[in-house]
């Protein structure tokens, strides 16, 4: 099935100024597009997450973010140090953050949960050299 | 509940000009987090959040899932780039001196519901 590019924005580590920007430009784009209001509210929590766990977590990114008749295809790829042990990063309040980061609200071990449970569909590749999360949004029943 | 009746029950100051509509917005729930997942995964649309952070992501987050109103709790002065962003945004912000528990207790208590956990 082919896809339209959306867009593709670079995501910078620790850069929490500029976070979220990624997700909130797609969910203007979603909007425009005329996509239902519930879709992109979940599009908008899943991305938001994944792009704030880029800035977190790793040493930067970039978020993809593709589009066809059926779904929307959401890949956030970046550049390391990869998840250890992905079954405890989907475990509901597991979170390796640091304090300084809980201190800014993130780290409650929701970030992973929250995306799986607004994805259709969701796909987690880690290894040191980085991670790739690849969500499906169903546009269609 | 209008939000004018919010603002004067929780004595909130003003941190944006006010806008004559913003006062007769009807808030329906109310979200009390100082976890940005938390608000995440269990905010409605168009509910009020009460939280004690004030970095520029509390308006990115309240965007996301379309949050029109945040009351910054315990008298906390957000950053610049947090007001800047919030009335780019339009989205309403205010605070209180009252702590996060007090707040959320004399909105429950004058009829403002708790959110039911909202899986879309």
């Amino acid at each position: 099935m082919s896809k339209q590019k959306l867009m593709e924005k670079e995501i910078e580590s620790f850069d929490f100024q500029s976070g979220g920007e990624a997700s909130s430009q797609l969910k203007n784009m979603l909007r425009k597009l005329g996509v239902d209001s519930k879709i992109v509210r979940k599009t908008a929590i899943v991305t938001y997450e994944l792009e704030m766990n880029v800035v977190i977590h790793s040493e930067g990114g970039r978020l993809k973010a593709a589009v066809s008749a059926q779904e929307l295809e959401i890949d956030v790829i970046d550049d390391g140090p990869g998840i250890p042990d992905l079954d405890k990063a989907f475990t509901p309040g597991f979170s390796t953050a640091s304090d300084e980061i809980r201190e800014m609200g993130f780290g409650a071990g929701m970030g992973l949960v929250n995306v799986k449970r607004y994805a259709d569909k969701i796909d987690v590749e880690s290894s040191e050299n980085g991670t790739h999360v690849k969500v499906i949004i169903k546009l269609v029943n | 509940m209008k939000l004018k009746e919010v603002k004067n029950l929780l004595k909130t100051n003003n941190l944006l000009e006010t806008v004559p509509e913003a006062e007769e917005l009807e808030v329906i729930n109310a979200c009390g987090a100082d976890l940005m997942s938390d608000v995440l995964a269990f905010s409605k649309e168009k509910t009020l959040l009460l939280t004690g952070l004030t970095n520029p992501q509390v308006v990115r987050t309240a965007e996301m899932v379309g949050i029109q109103v945040i009351i910054f709790v315990r008298g906390k002065q957000p950053q610049l780039e947090t007001i800047t962003l919030a009335d780019q945004l339009d989205i309403f912000i205010y605070s209180t001196e009252m702590p996060l528990f007090e707040a959320c207790g004399i909105l429950y208590k004058y009829g403002i519901g708790p959110e039911n956990i909202n899986y879309l």
